[in-house]
């Protein structure tokens, strides 16, 4: 007569954020900071066509380390949620807040009761509309952990290391190349800054009309790395 | 069936891809459709109804415009009514029509056009954004059948080729692509045979802005329901330009500039 196996909830937990982590660590990572201009994120990324990072409504992005099927599939779910409630209502009430709280309720849904968490770390971030308004940024995790964060945030296996190297070397107020290059030199593992040809970049640039999200590439990326 | 209870997350067969209409089916179909009535009569009421528009083809890009009038029967319903609106960076739509149907339809496209573009990652072609008003005008036939018809126009400068394109709809989503202009609404015969006449290939976006301007006035001249530059109140006619640098609308005191040249031209004719 064979017994049913019992497991100990907290061994099923800490198993799927093992797997979880693990998945997560395979990939590259990927940094948001603050500058004096709004909000610049940095990713590790070779690939020019398969983003980490995409623009979510007005003054919001959004970006994914980990599975890219997985994030890609949370950046679809996310922008459809923002261009609901911005049709049904108004666009001012579209905000990263209520977009992050939305992400961290379906990770933590898909954490605790599906076979298999998703493998990824979320970044969503608003760029504040006026000189004063605060910027935001919402960290989320694979399991639905949801933290507000400011000044930067690191996404990703090697998070650890690069917010170290941060907590040194970010000041408040860096112009739009200082905090490229800050960004390309935190994720580079040797401390060599990483070259354009690796580097996915975008901005939330406060000062734009409408939509503040910005691609940074080829020549004007290289400009900026110096 | 959407897995996820928050995000809208759809398995394989149900997914709306990038189309926001489809979305909205899915989740909210009430927010698309009208009530139609079974016996589709006219109306017992008259709709604020937007009048004349038009959109000239010129060098490098293309000028669109409309007037500001909106008429419910012989009433005034709206002096300040806005016809011309970006549909998206590099593409505009000018309505005629039933002028609440017509406003909430372009706001459906704007956000179809940006909805897909996020989606993908790529902006769709100008021939795929023409082809997705058209599918909008269509279904609106139920409304139209009633009465309640909306006509727009849509032109935008086509970044692959390289130049500025118009096209025209009827009521029943038919696209058709113009050549060189067209012009809609009660008005726009007179707006018409006024830009016919001046109309060249290659002509400067200053001329055909200054066609616009001519052309809404002469069909203001004619048609009741079209509204002139009214010089007391400084209501002018909005005028947008979309070239290689994208959409953007004509500073109204530049408008007021242009339409007062008005003042010692051709227009003066018979004024008696």
């Amino acid at each position: 007569m064979s017994m049913p196996f019992y497991v100990s909830p907290e061994q099923v937990m800490k198993d799927r954020a093992d797997y979880a982590r693990k998945g997560i660590a395979r990939g590259r990572s990927l940094v948001a900071l603050e500058y004096g201009g709004g909000i610049v994120i940095v990713a590790e990324n070779p690939s020019r066509t398969l983003f980490k990072i995409s623009e979510v409504y007005d003054r919001i992005a959004f970006a994914g380390v980990g599975k890219y099927n997985e994030f890609q599939m949370l950046k679809i779910g996310g922008v459809r949620l923002a261009d609901m409630k911005g049709f049904q209502y108004s666009r001012e009430d579209v905000t990263a807040n209520s977009l992050a709280n939305a992400y961290a309720q379906t990770l933590g849904q898909v954490f605790t009761h599906e076979m298999k968490p998703y493998e990824v770390e979320i970044l969503v971030a608003e760029v504040g509309a006026g000189e004063d308004d605060p910027n935001q940024l919402f960290h989320i995790l694979y399991d639905g952990t949801l933290m507000d964060e400011s000044d930067f945030t690191v996404l990703g296996g090697d998070a650890e290391r690069i917010s170290e190297a941060l907590e040194g070397a970010f000041t408040a107020g860096l112009d739009l190349a200082g905090a490229v290059r800050l960004g390309a030199q935190v994720l580079a593992e040797d401390g060599e800054r990483l070259r354009a040809a690796s580097l996915e970049v975008a901005v939330l640039e406060r000062g734009r009309a409408r939509r503040a999200f910005r691609r940074i590439r080829g020549s004007e990326l290289e400009g900026l790395l110096g | 069936m959407a897995e996820s209870p928050i995000l809208p997350i759809f398995e394989a067969g149900a997914d709306p891809g990038p189309s926001f209409v489809d979305l909205l089916r899915r989740i909210s179909p009430d927010a698309l459709t009208l009530p139609s009535s079974p016996n589709a009569t006219a109306l017992p009421f008259d709709a604020p109804h937007g009048t004349t528009v038009v959109a000239i083809r010129c060098e490098g890009g293309v000028v669109m415009a409309g007037d500001r009038r909106a008429t419910a029967g012989h009433s005034i319903a709206n002096r300040r009514i806005e016809k011309v609106f970006p549909a998206d960076d590099f593409s505009g739509v000018a309505i005629a029509g039933t002028a609440g149907l017509a406003v909430e339809m372009v706001r459906l496209f704007q956000v179809q056009l940006e909805h897909y573009e996020k989606i993908e990652g790529e902006a769709l072609s100008l021939e795929g954004k023409a082809n997705q008003l058209s599918q909008m005008v269509r279904a609106n036939l139920p409304a139209a059948m009633q009465g309640l018809v909306v006509v727009p126009l849509f032109a935008g400068y086509d970044q692959r080729r390289r130049r500025g394109r118009v096209f025209s709809y009827d009521a029943v989503g038919g696209k058709y692509e113009e050549s060189d202009f067209s012009t809609n609404g009660s008005g726009a015969v007179h707006a018409r045979n006024w830009i016919k006449a001046v109309w060249r290939e290659g002509m400067s976006g200053d001329d055909a802005v200054l066609a616009a301007i001519r052309s809404l006035f002469a069909a203001a001249d004619e048609d009741t329901a079209t509204g002139g530059p009214d010089l007391v109140r400084g209501i002018y006619p909005l005028v947008a330009t979309i070239d290689a640098d994208g959409f953007r609308f004509m500073e109204e005191a530049e408008v007021a500039r242009r339409s007062q040249a008005l003042l010692e031209g051709p227009e003066r004719g018979g004024a008696a």
